[in-house]
């Protein structure tokens, strides 16, 4: 039977030879991933089940990321739950504040390879997929479940297919691509599938393009999204860290591999597009926008804080000022993004825009700390959730784009296209 | 003990269920004071043990956190019955002991406050107020273990076992 990429990598680590979509199967995954959010309910579960080591030590990962450094009282607690645990069972991939937000952090790492499952108590770990593993974001108990067996039980999904062609408008990438496509599907268009993403387009997307596209796959409902891995995957391995102690295994889908549907976009026709709230399904293109006046923008987070979205923000920035009384926050992902940012300049001339600096976290992605909203403020973002509330108030709205339009609209103080600004 | 309908929209999200402020506890009853907190703070406040939660399309949309199906169990509440649900908080939910049913039917025809029961075993919810009742498909086998077992960690203690 002809087998998606999806099902081959299911079926290797359940000992079939092939699986079928819909069916329940139980797996060894080759990864567990918590954060400081969702490890102190797993470990909860863990301790009380009378466990005292975990299966694999090597196989799990804990980010403190989300309310890091300590927000609070409380967020300090549930910090210390993560990091005493950690401690206890001495793992050696466990990373403390500052050290990078999860999804951009592990691939650095070198902890995600071609081949793998990766399970993560976190709805964006569908990240890792524009590397061609399997992963997938799950609850704290399924982190529990990991960290005693080593296992997860999951359905297979159908597939469906994302062709993307032609060539990118100027100031448009693939967080509009992805942006586009949850517009078109919906966000449960991808309920309970997985995404695969190809095309001539997505093969000229350089991998921190992937990594967004790949990010964003669960705000259309799917268990994962994923690439082939190519000749970019095995240039971009070359230049991480070598944590995993496995092999990559190179897959793709069969021809014939059973699909649910296709859907084709022309990128030539996508200009930048701005998710409007509270849906990151309510897309529209950035130029029927300009009427939104903004009070904070947001460049960053695991959607949009790697080296290119840094350096794109900062090419739009380049000798230009943050509009008055507008708050512009910048979180590279990662601490090696964050040097990489200091080392090229870029630093300076996000400061001299009138941008603050945060030292890399979740932050105000979920509302959490570092540029909370008060009643009636509008943000842009380059997250990836504009939920009511989602960062602060009910009362306050965030829009999503790509970091091109969130710098424009910072020096234009409403949302707008670098197209504007003469560059 | 009669229990009520609590009904919501479509794409119901867990930022909705519990907002991020608030995921700073693992205990269900200290969760549940937040469920629901801006949507519907009558919930939070009123809500009874077997109370039904009712929602549309992709109920439990949005990020893993299972302090959401968490905070609704620690209100009490016997099930959600909904139109359709989001995978992750599907899977959290059954993995926790919540029950959900997938019912379109029952959440259509079902009003703000009646009066309604779950018959979990089964597979019929009924509405009390109109008399009407609605039938739901049982779990597949694999999930009806884990539940049965009580949850997904009971369920690797029971396997363990073998």
């Amino acid at each position: 039977m002809a087998q998606s990429i999806t099902q081959k990598i299911l079926a290797c680590h359940s000992s079939r030879k092939e699986v079928e979509p819909g069916e329940y199967i139980l797996a060894d995954a080759d990864l567990f991933l918590g954060n400081d959010v969702t490890a102190p309910l797993a470990i909860k579960e863990f301790s009380e089940s009378g466990a005292e080591r975990v299966f694999d030590p090597d196989k799990l990962v804990f980010v403190l990321d989300h309310f890091s450094p300590a927000r609070d009282i409380a967020s300090a607690q549930q910090l210390s739950v993560t990091r005493n645990f950690a401690r206890k069972q001495n793992l050696p991939h466990f990373y403390q504040e500052g050290k990078g937000i999860e999804h951009a952090l592990l691939p650095e790492e070198g902890l995600v390879l071609p081949g793998d499952i990766v399970i993560g108590a976190d709805s964006h770990t569908c990240t890792y997929g524009a590397l061609g593993a399997f992963s997938t974001g799950v609850g704290s108990t399924d982190l529990a479940y990991g960290m005693l067996t080593g296992k997860v039980w999951l359905k297979v999904p159908e597939t469906i297919r994302f062709v993307y062609t032609g060539r990118f408008q100027k100031w448009a990438d693939g967080k509009d691509l992805i942006l586009y496509t949850i517009k078109d599907i919906s966000v449960d268009g991808a309920n309970y599938c997985s995404m695969e993403f190809q095309g001539e387009a997505v093969n000229l997307l350089g991998m921190d393009g992937r990594f967004t596209m790949a990010n964003m796959a669960i705000e259309a409902g799917a268990k994962n999204g994923i690439f082939a891995p190519d000749d970019k995957t095995a240039a971009y391995l070359q230049t991480t860290a070598k944590k995993a102690g496995r092999d990559p295994v190179y897959y793709s889908s069969d021809p014939g591999a059973p699909c649910k549907d296709v859907h084709e976009y022309d990128v030539s026709l996508i200009e930048p597009q701005v998710a409007v709230p509270p849906s990151p399904g309510d897309v529209r293109p950035v130029s029927e926008l300009s009427e939104v006046n903004l009070d904070q923008v947001v460049i960053g987070s695991c959607t949009n804080g790697r080296i290119s979205d840094l350096r794109t923000a900062a090419a739009v920035l380049k000798g230009r000022k943050a509009h008055d009384y507008l708050r512009l926050l910048i979180f590279p992902a990662t601490e090696r993004v964050y040097m990489q940012a200091l080392s090229e300049g870029l630093f300076e001339i996000f400061i001299q825009a009138g941008a603050v600096i945060s030292p890399p976290t979740c932050g105000p992605c979920l509302g959490g700390h570092m540029g909370v909203l008060a009643d009636g403020e509008k943000a842009i973002a380059t997250t990836n959730r504009n939920f009511t509330g989602r960062m602060g108030h009910p009362g306050s709205e965030v829009y999503l784009s790509n970091p091109a339009v969130a710098a424009a609209s910072a020096v234009k103080g409403r949302i707008a296209s670098p197209e504007e600004l003469d560059i | 003990m009669s229990a009520r309908v609590w009904k919501f929209p479509d794409d119901v999200n867990t930022d909705d269920i519990i907002p991020a402020v608030y995921l700073v506890s693992t205990e269900e009853k200290e969760l549940a004071g937040y469920c629901f907190i801006h949507m519907n703070p009558e919930l939070s406040r009123s809500a009874r043990e077997g109370d039904i939660i009712a929602g549309g399309e992709n109920f439990g949309c949005g990020s893993s956190r299972e302090h959401a199906p968490r905070a609704i169990k620690g209100l009490g509440i016997s099930c959600v019955a909904a139109k359709s649900f989001a995978r992750i908080f599907y899977r959290n939910s059954i993995n926790i002991g919540l029950a959900l049913v997938e019912c379109p039917k029952f959440v259509d025809e079902a009003e703000e406050g009646d009066e309604a029961e779950v018959h979990l075993e089964k597979g019929l919810l009924v509405n009390k107020t109109s008399g009407r009742e609605y039938g739901f498909a049982p779990y597949p086998d694999f999930l009806r273990e884990i539940i049965k077992s009580g949850g997904l960690i009971a369920h690797a203690g029971r396997e363990k076992k073998r």
